[in-house]
This record gives structure tokens, C-alpha cells and sequence, in this order.
């Protein structure tokens, strides 16, 4: 299997605090992360193509096509933005990094087909670093790429 | 109990990303900077992944000096200080983007290794801090 990988960097803030949750049990669970005012960090985000290198152009996909996807439709909903306020899916959610993943691996998948379609290639893996100590990966599922195959043909025999 | 073990080598060769045929704006296309005809380089970082079960009486997966050895004489000696174009196989045919030359990398290693207790399980490939390949073992996550 040969996938590629591309590495990108976004700085933002956030705070942690469950609405499920009291005050005092917050504060246990989030310790410092739920500072009432909120901090900041520098996050990288790995974005983990998989697929087959065209034999013409030597590549998994196009490079610029990526670059635009995350430059055009991800960074700039996160960057130099407060997370609870400013992105709408995390108003609700805890911003952990691990519901961060979860929310730029829906965004890269609605968006994969209109900067990548026709390349084969395929989202396999979102990894974001909160900072050099605390990383998180998310391995996308197989089945989430193929379903349409999978509807389609449950369709033609129908 | 299978365990990786992987060692990281280093080279520095500079190449160019061209497919001959294609005008100069098609290859810019394709390639963005890359196609400069003229070439330009990068600090390679590669890390090869052996698997193995460690040696009941040795502890360990592989002797170290070998994985050395094999990064050092299907690698680092080739690619170092080389215009991979002009001067490493095949990519005097092959163009030379990291998906070509981790699996390049990975077709010398994995020959390699073929008759060892350890088999080549991984090649990641850095071109630079924010760019990298992997070619690995199919199964390898499973």
C-alpha cells in the first residue's frame, strides 16, 4: 500500500468545557484546558492520501489539488479562530482534538471529490499534533469511500 | 510476538519533475515548481521498518548493522549528493516525485531482504518536514 501524506499548520484557540458536565467536574476532567478564558495552540494537521501512482505523472494525486482542498476549505475555518465560537460544528461539541479530527475528516470527505475526483485517490488518514507532546490520529474506514460502489450495485440488483 | 523495527537514513540529491513531451506550461501544470528545468534539491529522510519475531537468544528482530548496511548501499551511498535524474536508476526514465522514489527505495530494500529473518515492512519517505510517503506491506495495520 503506498499513501502520501501532507503536513499543514494552523493556529487557533479553545476551551474545554462539556455543557454534560458541572463546573467542578469540568475543571477535574479538563484541568487547565477549560481556563474560563480559553488558550491557544499551534496545531499541524497530517492529511493521509491513499491510492495507486499514475504511471504518467509518477504521483498518488496532484499535489496543488490538495493544497487547494485544506488551503480552501479547511484552514480557514480554523485558523486564527476561536473553535467554540467560531466553528458552527463545534459550538456544541467539546473541541478536543479528537472531535477537531472527526470535524476536518467530514470536511475533507464533503469536499474530497470536488478538488480530487478522477485521481483514485482516497482520504485514509487525519492526524492532527496539539502540540509536539499530544498527537491524534484518525484512520478513516475503508467503507466510508466505496458505499456508493456498495448502493449501487444493492440498487442493480433490486 | 511480530515487532518493527526502523531506522532512519539521511541523503541529499537534487531532481527535477518533468514527463518529456509535455510542453513546458503542462509540466508547470502538474508539477508547480517542481518542473524547473533546471532541478533543484532536498534533504531526504527516509525510515525503513524491518518485522520480525526477536531472536530467542539474540533479543532482537535484526542485527542493526545489517539494516545499516542495507540503507547505506541500496540508499544513501546511490542517491547522496546525486542528481537522481542524471545519475541514480531508473529515473533517468522514471520521473522522480516522492511516490516514485519511496517505491524505488522500497523495490531495492525489499529484494534485499528476501532471504533474512526480518522483511522489509515500511519505507516513509520525507522530501521535506511537511511532505512524506509511506509504502508499506499490504495487511501491515490490519
Amino acid at each position: 500500500m503506498i499513501t502520501l501524506t501532507r503536513r499543514y499548520r494552523f493556529s487557533a484557540s479553545h476551551r474545554l468545557q462539556s455543557p454534560h458536565l458541572s463546573d467542578a467536574e469540568n475543571a477535574r476532567i479538563y484541568g487547565k484546558c477549560n481556563n474560563p478564558f480559553g488558550h491557544g495552540h499551534d496545531y499541524r494537521l497530517e492529511v493521509t492520501a491513499a491510492g495507486e501512482i499514475d504511471e504518467v505523472t509518477g504521483q498518488l494525486l496532484p499535489l496543488a489539488a490538495l493544497d487547494r482542498l485544506v488551503e480552501e476549505q479547511i484552514l480557514p475555518r480554523f485558523a486564527f479562530r476561536n473553535i467554540n465560537l467560531d466553528v458552527p460544528q463545534l459550538s456544541e461539541r467539546v473541541p478536543t482534538t479528537e472531535n477537531l479530527a472527526l470535524v476536518i475528516a467530514d470536511l475533507l470527505e464533503e469536499h474530497w471529490r470536488a478538488y480530487l475526483d478522477g485521481t483514485g485517490a482516497r482520504l485514509y488518514r487525519v492526524h492532527i499534533q496539539e502540540t509536539d507532546r499530544n498527537g491524534f490520529e484518525l484512520l478513516i474506514a475503508r467503507a466510508s469511500r466505496p458505499v456508493v460502489a456498495e448502493e449501487e450495485s444493492v440498487k442493480s440488483y433490486a | 510476538m511480530t515487532m518493527l523495527v526502523t531506522r532512519k537514513g539521511e541523503f541529499s540529491a537534487s531532481h527535477v519533475c518533468r514527463i518529456a513531451g509535455l510542453s513546458d506550461a503542462e509540466n508547470r501544470r502538474i508539477f508547480g515548481e517542481s518542473a524547473h528545468p533546471n532541478g533543484h534539491g532536498h534533504n531526504y529522510i527516509v525510515e525503513v521498518s524491518v518485522e520480525g519475531d526477536p531472536d530467542p537468544k539474540t533479543g532482537m528482530v535484526i542485527d542493526l548493522q545489517e539494516l545499516k548496511d542495507a540503507i547505506e548501499e541500496e540508499v544513501v551511498g546511490p542517491m547522496d549528493h546525486r542528481f537522481l535524474n542524471f545519475e541514480v536508476e531508473p529515473f533517468d526514465r522514471v520521473v522522480p516525485t516522492t511516490e516514485n522514489v519511496a517505491r524505488e527505495i522500497w523495490r531495492r530494500l525489499d529484494a534485499r531482504f528476501q532471504n533474512a529473518a526480518a522483511r522489509l515492512a515500511k519505507v516513509r519517505l520525507f522530501e521535506t518536514a511537511d511532505l512524506y510517503v509511506d509504502v508499506e506491506r499490504e495487511g501491515l495495520r490490519a
